[in-house]
Protein backbone atom coordinates (compact mmCIF):
# COMPACT_ATOMS: atom_id res chain seq x y z
CA UNK A 1 0.00 0.00 0.00
CA UNK A 2 1.44 3.37 -0.74
CA UNK A 3 0.91 6.32 0.89
CA UNK A 4 -2.38 8.33 0.96
CA UNK A 5 -2.85 11.89 -0.25
CA UNK A 6 -3.30 13.41 3.10
CA UNK A 7 -0.11 11.96 4.15
CA UNK A 8 2.11 12.80 1.42
CA UNK A 9 0.92 16.43 2.07
CA UNK A 10 1.58 16.50 5.70
CA UNK A 11 4.98 14.75 4.88
CA UNK A 12 5.64 17.45 2.38
CA UNK A 13 4.73 20.13 4.91
CA UNK A 14 7.52 18.58 6.71
CA UNK A 15 9.94 19.16 5.11
CA UNK A 16 9.54 22.83 5.61
CA UNK A 17 10.64 22.15 9.31
CA UNK A 18 13.98 23.20 10.31
CA UNK A 19 15.49 22.05 13.98
CA UNK A 20 14.77 23.87 16.82
CA UNK A 21 11.11 25.53 15.03
CA UNK A 22 8.27 26.32 16.52
CA UNK A 23 5.41 25.16 14.94
CA UNK A 24 1.80 25.82 15.31
CA UNK A 25 -0.60 23.22 13.65
CA UNK A 26 -4.58 23.51 12.51
CA UNK A 27 -6.98 20.82 12.65
CA UNK A 28 -6.94 18.37 10.12
CA UNK A 29 -4.15 17.67 7.72
CA UNK A 30 -1.96 19.65 9.35
CA UNK A 31 -1.96 17.87 12.81
CA UNK A 32 -0.71 15.07 10.70
CA UNK A 33 2.56 17.11 10.12
CA UNK A 34 3.78 15.67 13.32
CA UNK A 35 4.04 12.36 12.30
CA UNK A 36 6.56 13.52 9.53
CA UNK A 37 9.14 15.50 11.27
CA UNK A 38 12.58 13.37 11.63
CA UNK A 39 13.87 11.76 14.16
CA UNK A 40 17.07 14.44 13.92
CA UNK A 41 15.28 17.19 14.30
CA UNK A 42 13.95 18.64 17.25
CA UNK A 43 10.99 20.84 17.33
CA UNK A 44 8.53 22.39 19.89
CA UNK A 45 4.95 21.99 18.96
CA UNK A 46 2.83 25.60 20.31
CA UNK A 47 -0.76 25.34 21.15
CA UNK A 48 -2.61 28.44 21.93
CA UNK A 49 -4.27 27.97 24.69
CA UNK A 50 -1.09 28.10 26.52
CA UNK A 51 1.34 25.11 26.03
CA UNK A 52 5.27 25.49 23.87
CA UNK A 53 6.22 21.43 23.67
CA UNK A 54 3.25 19.59 23.24
CA UNK A 55 4.03 15.79 22.69
CA UNK A 56 1.71 12.88 21.08
CA UNK A 57 -2.04 12.29 21.95
CA UNK A 58 -2.55 10.85 25.02
CA UNK A 59 -3.78 7.15 24.94
CA UNK A 60 -7.71 7.20 25.69
CA UNK A 61 -7.97 7.88 29.50
CA UNK A 62 -4.26 7.80 30.21
CA UNK A 63 -4.11 11.35 30.06
CA UNK A 64 -4.35 14.23 32.68
CA UNK A 65 -7.67 15.80 32.02
CA UNK A 66 -6.35 19.28 32.58
CA UNK A 67 -3.70 18.79 29.69
CA UNK A 68 -4.91 19.44 26.51
CA UNK A 69 -4.29 21.19 22.55
CA UNK A 70 -5.87 23.58 20.74
CA UNK A 71 -8.09 20.81 19.96
CA UNK A 72 -9.24 19.66 23.16
CA UNK A 73 -7.63 16.22 22.92
CA UNK A 74 -5.52 14.85 25.88
CA UNK A 75 -1.85 15.09 25.06
CA UNK A 76 1.79 14.99 26.32
CA UNK A 77 4.50 16.60 26.97
CA UNK A 78 8.33 16.63 25.93
CA UNK A 79 11.27 17.33 27.38
CA UNK A 80 11.74 21.49 27.97
CA UNK A 81 8.06 21.82 27.84
CA UNK A 82 6.19 25.33 28.95
CA UNK A 83 2.91 26.27 30.20
CA UNK A 84 1.43 29.47 30.27
CA UNK A 85 -1.53 31.93 30.39
CA UNK A 86 -2.99 32.75 26.65
CA UNK A 87 -2.20 36.53 26.41
CA UNK A 88 1.82 35.19 26.71
CA UNK A 89 0.81 32.37 23.69
CA UNK A 90 -0.60 34.97 21.47
CA UNK A 91 2.51 37.47 22.68
CA UNK A 92 5.10 34.47 21.29
CA UNK A 93 2.79 34.92 18.26
CA UNK A 94 2.63 38.29 17.75
CA UNK A 95 6.09 39.30 18.48
CA UNK A 96 7.39 36.95 15.72
CA UNK A 97 8.53 34.27 17.74
CA UNK A 98 6.24 31.51 15.86
CA UNK A 99 8.64 30.13 12.96
CA UNK A 100 5.78 28.08 11.12
CA UNK A 101 2.11 27.41 11.18
CA UNK A 102 0.48 25.25 8.89
CA UNK A 103 -3.30 25.69 8.25
CA UNK A 104 -6.32 24.42 6.78
CA UNK A 105 -7.58 27.17 3.59
CA UNK A 106 -11.14 27.60 1.87
CA UNK A 107 -9.50 29.96 -0.82
CA UNK A 108 -6.01 30.84 -1.38
CA UNK A 109 -5.20 34.67 -3.51
CA UNK A 110 -2.51 35.01 -5.78
CA UNK A 111 -1.15 37.96 -3.46
CA UNK A 112 -1.18 35.31 0.06
CA UNK A 113 -4.71 36.67 1.31
CA UNK A 114 -6.62 33.61 3.23
CA UNK A 115 -9.93 32.95 3.59
CA UNK A 116 -10.33 29.60 6.14
CA UNK A 117 -12.71 30.84 8.72
CA UNK A 118 -16.20 30.92 7.57
CA UNK A 119 -18.51 30.43 4.85
CA UNK A 120 -21.60 32.64 4.62
CA UNK A 121 -24.94 30.84 5.07
CA UNK A 122 -23.43 27.62 6.64
CA UNK A 123 -22.59 27.69 10.34
CA UNK A 124 -20.54 29.80 11.89
CA UNK A 125 -17.71 28.35 13.99
CA UNK A 126 -15.80 31.33 14.74
CA UNK A 127 -12.61 31.75 13.87
CA UNK A 128 -10.38 30.87 17.16
CA UNK A 129 -6.76 31.71 16.54
CA UNK A 130 -6.37 31.79 13.00
CA UNK A 131 -6.52 35.29 12.39
CA UNK A 132 -3.23 35.77 14.76
CA UNK A 133 -1.53 33.31 13.15
CA UNK A 134 -1.97 34.13 10.01
CA UNK A 135 -0.82 37.52 10.23
CA UNK A 136 2.28 36.71 12.55
CA UNK A 137 3.77 33.46 11.77
CA UNK A 138 6.86 34.05 10.21
CA UNK A 139 5.51 31.20 7.31
CA UNK A 140 2.27 30.30 6.86
CA UNK A 141 1.70 27.00 4.78
CA UNK A 142 -1.77 26.61 3.72
CA UNK A 143 -2.54 23.02 3.13
CA UNK A 144 -6.01 22.43 1.01
CA UNK A 145 -7.44 20.35 -1.80
CA UNK A 146 -6.60 22.16 -5.43
CA UNK A 147 -10.68 22.40 -5.98
CA UNK A 148 -13.61 22.06 -3.32
CA UNK A 149 -16.06 19.42 -3.70
CA UNK A 150 -17.92 20.97 -7.31
CA UNK A 151 -14.64 21.22 -9.04
CA UNK A 152 -13.81 25.03 -8.37
CA UNK A 153 -10.61 26.64 -8.05
CA UNK A 154 -9.83 27.13 -4.43
CA UNK A 155 -6.74 29.30 -5.40
CA UNK A 156 -7.96 32.36 -7.06
CA UNK A 157 -7.01 35.78 -8.14
CA UNK A 158 -9.02 37.34 -5.10
CA UNK A 159 -10.51 35.40 -1.87
CA UNK A 160 -14.40 35.87 -2.43
CA UNK A 161 -15.08 34.11 1.18
CA UNK A 162 -14.92 36.40 4.34
CA UNK A 163 -10.88 37.18 4.79
CA UNK A 164 -9.15 35.37 7.78
CA UNK A 165 -5.70 37.32 6.38
CA UNK A 166 -4.27 39.99 4.53
CA UNK A 167 -0.59 38.90 2.10
CA UNK A 168 -0.08 35.65 4.57
CA UNK A 169 -0.25 32.93 2.96
CA UNK A 170 3.68 31.99 1.32
CA UNK A 171 3.88 28.01 0.57
CA UNK A 172 0.20 25.84 -0.33
CA UNK A 173 0.40 22.35 -0.63
CA UNK A 174 -2.72 20.68 -2.78
CA UNK A 175 -3.17 17.22 -3.11
CA UNK A 176 -1.87 17.68 -6.50
CA UNK A 177 1.11 20.42 -6.38
CA UNK A 178 3.20 22.77 -4.38
CA UNK A 179 2.77 26.54 -5.50
CA UNK A 180 4.53 29.05 -4.12
CA UNK A 181 3.49 33.02 -3.62
CA UNK A 182 5.61 35.35 -4.53
CA UNK A 183 5.46 39.09 -5.10
CA UNK A 184 4.27 38.28 -8.73
CA UNK A 185 1.61 36.05 -7.68
CA UNK A 186 1.71 31.91 -7.78
CA UNK A 187 4.36 30.19 -8.79
CA UNK A 188 4.13 26.25 -9.74
CA UNK A 189 7.58 24.25 -8.40
CA UNK A 190 6.56 20.69 -7.54
CA UNK A 191 3.65 18.00 -8.54
CA UNK A 192 2.60 15.07 -6.56
CA UNK A 193 3.29 11.78 -9.02
CA UNK A 194 0.30 11.15 -11.15
CA UNK A 195 -0.33 15.23 -12.07
CA UNK A 196 1.03 16.80 -14.81
CA UNK A 197 1.90 20.47 -14.98
CA UNK A 198 -0.90 21.21 -17.39
CA UNK A 199 -3.51 19.91 -15.61
CA UNK A 200 -2.72 22.13 -12.38
CA UNK A 201 -2.58 25.15 -14.70
CA UNK A 202 -6.26 24.26 -15.53
CA UNK A 203 -7.40 24.01 -12.39
CA UNK A 204 -5.81 27.20 -10.89
CA UNK A 205 -8.07 30.16 -11.07
CA UNK A 206 -5.29 32.69 -11.66
CA UNK A 207 -1.96 32.88 -13.68
CA UNK A 208 0.13 30.28 -12.37
CA UNK A 209 3.77 30.62 -13.56
CA UNK A 210 5.74 27.49 -13.39
CA UNK A 211 9.37 27.07 -11.76
CA UNK A 212 12.27 25.94 -14.22
CA UNK A 213 12.62 22.54 -13.17
CA UNK A 214 9.78 21.34 -11.28
CA UNK A 215 10.65 18.40 -9.19
CA UNK A 216 7.87 15.12 -8.84
CA UNK A 217 7.39 14.14 -5.51
CA UNK A 218 7.09 10.53 -5.36
CA UNK A 219 7.59 9.74 -1.45
CA UNK A 220 6.34 6.31 -2.48
CA UNK A 221 9.18 5.42 -4.74
CA UNK A 222 11.52 7.17 -2.40
CA UNK A 223 10.93 4.82 0.24
CA UNK B 1 0.55 21.39 55.97
CA UNK B 2 -0.85 24.00 58.59
CA UNK B 3 -4.52 24.60 59.22
CA UNK B 4 -6.77 26.50 57.15
CA UNK B 5 -8.41 28.89 58.84
CA UNK B 6 -10.13 31.88 57.24
CA UNK B 7 -8.25 34.67 58.09
CA UNK B 8 -9.40 37.15 55.49
CA UNK B 9 -13.03 35.96 55.11
CA UNK B 10 -12.51 34.60 51.48
CA UNK B 11 -13.17 31.43 52.15
CA UNK B 12 -16.84 30.67 51.42
CA UNK B 13 -19.94 28.39 50.72
CA UNK B 14 -20.80 28.29 47.16
CA UNK B 15 -24.29 29.55 48.44
CA UNK B 16 -22.13 32.74 49.46
CA UNK B 17 -20.48 33.28 46.18
CA UNK B 18 -23.71 32.74 44.25
CA UNK B 19 -25.09 35.81 46.18
CA UNK B 20 -22.64 37.88 44.03
CA UNK B 21 -24.81 36.57 40.94
CA UNK B 22 -27.79 38.86 39.95
CA UNK B 23 -29.19 39.05 36.31
CA UNK B 24 -27.87 41.40 33.53
CA UNK B 25 -24.60 40.70 34.86
CA UNK B 26 -21.43 40.13 32.53
CA UNK B 27 -19.46 37.62 33.93
CA UNK B 28 -16.01 35.78 32.78
CA UNK B 29 -16.17 32.19 32.58
CA UNK B 30 -12.94 30.73 32.21
CA UNK B 31 -11.37 27.80 30.71
CA UNK B 32 -11.09 26.26 27.06
CA UNK B 33 -12.71 23.40 25.71
CA UNK B 34 -14.08 23.09 29.55
CA UNK B 35 -10.60 22.94 30.84
CA UNK B 36 -10.07 25.81 33.48
CA UNK B 37 -13.91 25.98 33.51
CA UNK B 38 -15.38 25.49 37.08
CA UNK B 39 -18.21 23.21 37.10
CA UNK B 40 -19.98 23.77 39.96
CA UNK B 41 -20.21 27.14 39.39
CA UNK B 42 -21.51 26.93 36.12
CA UNK B 43 -24.33 24.31 37.66
CA UNK B 44 -24.90 26.78 40.59
CA UNK B 45 -25.41 29.74 37.91
CA UNK B 46 -27.62 27.17 36.12
CA UNK B 47 -29.78 26.34 39.53
CA UNK B 48 -29.88 29.96 40.17
CA UNK B 49 -32.04 30.92 37.30
CA UNK B 50 -29.95 34.31 36.59
CA UNK B 51 -30.93 35.52 33.19
CA UNK B 52 -29.60 38.49 30.63
CA UNK B 53 -26.32 37.87 31.30
CA UNK B 54 -23.46 38.65 29.10
CA UNK B 55 -20.82 36.00 28.95
CA UNK B 56 -16.93 36.40 28.31
CA UNK B 57 -15.12 33.09 27.29
CA UNK B 58 -12.77 31.79 25.05
CA UNK B 59 -14.72 29.18 23.29
CA UNK B 60 -18.07 27.96 24.44
CA UNK B 61 -16.84 24.92 25.79
CA UNK B 62 -17.13 21.11 24.82
CA UNK B 63 -21.19 20.06 25.01
CA UNK B 64 -21.35 19.06 28.62
CA UNK B 65 -18.15 21.22 29.98
CA UNK B 66 -18.14 25.15 30.33
CA UNK B 67 -20.30 28.11 29.50
CA UNK B 68 -22.26 26.17 26.80
CA UNK B 69 -24.37 24.99 29.72
CA UNK B 70 -25.43 28.44 30.72
CA UNK B 71 -26.65 29.35 27.32
CA UNK B 72 -28.22 26.14 26.05
CA UNK B 73 -30.69 27.54 29.31
CA UNK B 74 -31.30 30.68 27.42
CA UNK B 75 -29.45 32.84 30.43
CA UNK B 76 -27.15 34.43 28.17
CA UNK B 77 -28.39 37.53 25.75
CA UNK B 78 -25.14 38.00 24.26
CA UNK B 79 -21.64 36.17 24.03
CA UNK B 80 -17.96 37.70 23.64
CA UNK B 81 -15.77 34.47 22.25
CA UNK B 82 -13.92 33.21 19.66
CA UNK B 83 -15.03 30.10 18.81
CA UNK B 84 -18.67 28.67 19.11
CA UNK B 85 -17.13 24.98 16.67
CA UNK B 86 -17.42 22.31 19.51
CA UNK B 87 -20.95 23.20 20.92
CA UNK B 88 -23.89 22.80 18.36
CA UNK B 89 -26.35 23.81 20.35
CA UNK B 90 -25.18 27.42 21.10
CA UNK B 91 -24.71 28.04 17.33
CA UNK B 92 -28.16 26.94 16.66
CA UNK B 93 -29.04 30.12 19.51
CA UNK B 94 -26.89 32.29 17.11
CA UNK B 95 -29.47 31.44 14.09
CA UNK B 96 -32.80 31.36 15.96
CA UNK B 97 -31.89 34.87 16.73
CA UNK B 98 -32.06 33.95 20.46
CA UNK B 99 -28.41 34.53 21.02
CA UNK B 100 -25.87 37.71 19.82
CA UNK B 101 -22.54 36.53 19.49
CA UNK B 102 -19.30 38.81 19.19
CA UNK B 103 -16.52 36.80 17.72
CA UNK B 104 -12.99 37.96 18.87
CA UNK B 105 -9.86 36.49 17.03
CA UNK B 106 -8.42 34.07 20.26
CA UNK B 107 -5.17 35.87 20.45
CA UNK B 108 -7.28 39.25 20.42
CA UNK B 109 -9.41 38.13 22.94
CA UNK B 110 -6.89 37.26 25.02
CA UNK B 111 -5.16 40.80 25.40
CA UNK B 112 -8.62 42.90 25.36
CA UNK B 113 -9.39 40.45 28.82
CA UNK B 114 -5.49 41.03 29.64
CA UNK B 115 -6.09 44.87 29.30
CA UNK B 116 -9.08 45.00 31.41
CA UNK B 117 -7.41 43.42 34.33
CA UNK B 118 -4.48 45.95 33.85
CA UNK B 119 -6.72 49.48 33.69
CA UNK B 120 -5.56 49.80 30.39
CA UNK B 121 -8.64 51.30 28.35
CA UNK B 122 -7.76 50.00 24.94
CA UNK B 123 -4.87 48.62 22.14
CA UNK B 124 -3.89 49.22 18.55
CA UNK B 125 -3.65 46.09 16.63
CA UNK B 126 -3.81 45.20 12.52
CA UNK B 127 -5.08 41.33 13.44
CA UNK B 128 -8.53 41.66 11.89
CA UNK B 129 -8.13 44.69 9.71
CA UNK B 130 -10.00 44.24 6.34
CA UNK B 131 -11.80 41.27 7.58
CA UNK B 132 -15.63 41.20 9.64
CA UNK B 133 -13.98 41.72 12.61
CA UNK B 134 -13.18 45.58 11.86
CA UNK B 135 -16.80 45.88 11.72
CA UNK B 136 -17.72 49.00 13.76
CA UNK B 137 -14.21 49.80 15.48
CA UNK B 138 -12.48 52.93 14.81
CA UNK B 139 -8.86 52.89 12.87
CA UNK B 140 -6.29 54.48 13.82
CA UNK B 141 -3.16 55.64 11.76
CA UNK B 142 0.40 55.35 13.80
CA UNK B 143 4.04 55.40 11.91
CA UNK B 144 2.25 55.32 8.60
CA UNK B 145 0.54 52.21 9.31
CA UNK B 146 -3.00 51.52 10.42
CA UNK B 147 -4.76 49.39 12.87
CA UNK B 148 -7.92 48.69 14.34
CA UNK B 149 -8.37 50.21 18.14
CA UNK B 150 -9.60 47.15 20.17
CA UNK B 151 -11.20 48.50 23.86
CA UNK B 152 -10.10 46.36 26.67
CA UNK B 153 -13.29 43.99 28.34
CA UNK B 154 -13.82 43.90 32.12
CA UNK B 155 -16.77 42.18 33.82
CA UNK B 156 -18.68 42.01 36.91
CA UNK B 157 -17.88 38.73 37.95
CA UNK B 158 -15.18 35.84 37.08
CA UNK B 159 -15.45 32.43 37.93
CA UNK B 160 -12.53 30.03 37.41
CA UNK B 161 -10.83 26.74 38.43
CA UNK B 162 -7.71 26.61 40.27
CA UNK B 163 -5.46 23.55 41.41
CA UNK B 164 -4.77 25.24 44.66
CA UNK B 165 -5.62 28.48 46.70
CA UNK B 166 -4.33 29.74 50.14
CA UNK B 167 -6.62 31.87 52.27
CA UNK B 168 -5.28 34.60 50.92
CA UNK B 169 -6.58 33.67 47.35
CA UNK B 170 -3.01 33.02 46.05
CA UNK B 171 -3.73 30.69 42.89
CA UNK B 172 -1.78 27.91 40.98
CA UNK B 173 -3.01 26.37 38.06
CA UNK B 174 -2.98 22.95 36.53
CA UNK B 175 -0.97 22.32 33.10
CA UNK B 176 -3.38 23.97 30.49
CA UNK B 177 -5.88 24.68 33.03
CA UNK B 178 -3.96 27.75 32.99
CA UNK B 179 -5.35 29.65 30.02
CA UNK B 180 -7.33 32.47 30.06
CA UNK B 181 -7.87 31.65 33.97
CA UNK B 182 -5.48 34.43 34.84
CA UNK B 183 -6.17 37.21 33.08
CA UNK B 184 -9.70 37.08 33.67
CA UNK B 185 -8.54 36.72 37.96
CA UNK B 186 -7.63 40.56 37.23
CA UNK B 187 -10.76 41.65 34.68
CA UNK B 188 -13.37 41.69 37.41
CA UNK B 189 -14.82 43.46 40.14
CA UNK B 190 -15.47 40.14 41.90
CA UNK B 191 -13.47 36.78 41.60
CA UNK B 192 -14.43 33.37 42.41
CA UNK B 193 -12.63 30.92 42.14
CA UNK B 194 -13.40 26.95 42.33
CA UNK B 195 -10.05 25.38 44.32
CA UNK B 196 -9.34 21.86 43.93
CA UNK B 197 -7.53 22.67 47.10
CA UNK B 198 -7.04 25.21 49.70
CA UNK B 199 -4.48 25.40 51.83
CA UNK B 200 -2.97 27.59 54.76
CA UNK B 201 -1.39 30.15 54.22
CA UNK B 202 2.49 29.98 53.75
CA UNK B 203 1.63 25.93 52.33
CA UNK B 204 2.18 27.77 48.94
CA UNK B 205 5.75 29.19 47.63
CA UNK B 206 5.70 32.53 46.68
CA UNK B 207 7.94 31.77 43.75
CA UNK B 208 5.03 29.37 42.81
CA UNK B 209 2.15 32.07 42.73
CA UNK B 210 0.60 32.23 39.54
CA UNK B 211 -2.10 34.73 40.18
CA UNK B 212 -1.66 36.91 43.64
CA UNK B 213 -4.38 36.62 46.38
CA UNK B 214 -5.04 40.36 45.76
CA UNK B 215 -6.97 39.85 42.58
CA UNK B 216 -9.06 36.54 44.27
CA UNK B 217 -12.19 37.88 46.53
CA UNK B 218 -13.98 34.56 47.20
CA UNK B 219 -12.67 30.99 47.52
CA UNK B 220 -15.20 27.75 47.33
CA UNK B 221 -14.48 24.46 46.96
CA UNK B 222 -16.28 23.39 43.89
CA UNK B 223 -16.28 19.61 43.37
CA UNK B 224 -18.70 17.87 40.94
CA UNK B 225 -17.71 15.40 38.92
CA UNK B 226 -18.22 15.15 34.66
CA UNK B 227 -16.96 13.54 32.05
CA UNK B 228 -14.39 15.04 29.29
CA UNK B 229 -16.25 14.59 25.60
CA UNK B 230 -13.51 12.06 24.78
CA UNK B 231 -14.61 9.80 27.51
Amino acid sequence: MGMGIKDMMAKRAAEEVNNGDIVNLGFGIPQKVVNFIPEDKTVFLHAENGILGAGPAAGVGLGDPELIDSGGVPITTVPGASYFDSADSFALIRSGRLDITVLGALEVAENGDLANWMVPGGAIPGMGGAMDLAAYAKEVIAVTTHTDKKGNPKLKKAVTLPLTARNCVKLIITDIAVIEVDDKGFLLKEVFAGNTVEEVIEKTGAELRVADDVRVIDYDAEQ
Amino acid sequence: MSEVKNKFGKIQTVEQAMEHIKDGMTIMVAGFCGVGSSYRLIQEIIKKGVKDLTLISIDAGDPGVGPEDIIKNEQVKKLISSHIGATPRTGELLNEGKLEVEFVPQGILAERIRAGGCGIPGFLTDVGLGTMVEEGKPKVTLNGKEYLLETALHADVAILRAEKADEFGNLIYNKTARGVNPLMARAADLTIVDAKEVVALGDIDPEDVVTPGAFVDSIVRGGGEWTWAWE
